[in-house]
């Protein structure tokens, strides 16, 4: 087999980046009908407070879909993010540096989310 | 060609809606603690919800109310146009809608989309109406 990794790795060709293009475009839609799921229940319903709003995110499906759509927005920006050091971070080393430190703050903005959305 | 002959250049409006995206993009993953903390203070309890309300009606901490509610516009504008701009990526995706003209009636769509919402939200925001 031949090397493909390195300065011999082969970036052009079928299925490269595929997988974070698809995940992108799928993780978008997720988003985008959680955004009118949620705005359907904010615009229906009466007089907006804390026990309406709350109420909202207390519905055991509502959690469920919370959850999936805060994991899809930090996969989804993960593969954006990722482009951007990508595209303009030469440096192997700081562009390490850059995608780690952007995996930590999505998984800790993540977790955080998540805690909120389940403690209630 | 030299650089400063790069800034004759005028980018097409496709090229605007494209780099805003990314700036959007970008911006939203750095304003992403503040949104999660939102959502924290004004789900939490009704408690929390008051440290909310507060916040954008006379401030918190070291932020006045009026800069809050500006990044929330900078926020609102940035979620508008990475949503509708993005939505025209799966139009272009699904339909290979990628000529030049297509490009550019559906960069006009998008903002004419994203402008009057973040202009319409903003007004709400900063209590117009």
């Amino acid at each position: 087999m031949s090397v493909n990794y390195g300065s011999k790795r082969v970036v052009v060709g079928a299925h490269y980046g595929m997988r974070d293009w698809l995940s992108q475009r799928v993780t978008a839609v997720l988003m985008a009908l959680f955004t009118i799921v949620l705005l359907a229940q904010v615009l229906f319903g009466g007089e907006m407070g804390y026990d309406r709003w709350a109420a909202i995110f207390s519905a055991q499906w509502m959690k469920l879909l919370t959850m999936v759509v805060f994991v899809a927005l930090g996969w989804h920006a993960w593969v954006g993010v990722r482009d951007i050091w990508m595209d303009y971070v030469k440096s192997v080393s700081l562009r390490l540096t850059l995608q780690v430190l952007t995996i930590v703050w999505l998984v800790g903005c993540i977790g955080w989310a998540v805690q909120v959305l389940w403690r209630l | 060609m030299r650089l400063i002959d790069a800034t004759k250049y005028r980018l097409p409006l496709a090229a605007y809606v494209s780099i805003l995206h990314r700036v959007s993009g970008a911006a939203m993953f750095l304003m992403l603690p503040l949104l999660v903390w939102l959502f924290d203070m004004s789900v939490t309890s009704e408690v929390s919800f008051e440290v909310f309300r507060s916040a954008f009606a006379a401030g918190i901490g070291f932020v006045p109310a009026w800069l809050l509610k500006l990044v929330m516009l900078g926020v609102v504008w940035a979620y508008l146009h990475h949503f509708v701009a993005g939505v025209r990526h799966l139009w272009m995706d699904a339909t290979h809608s990628v000529s030049k003209s297509q490009g550019h009636s559906s960069a006009v769509v998008t903002f004419a989309i994203s402008l009057p919402l973040t202009a319409a939200l903003g007004a709400k925001l900063f209590g117009l109406f």
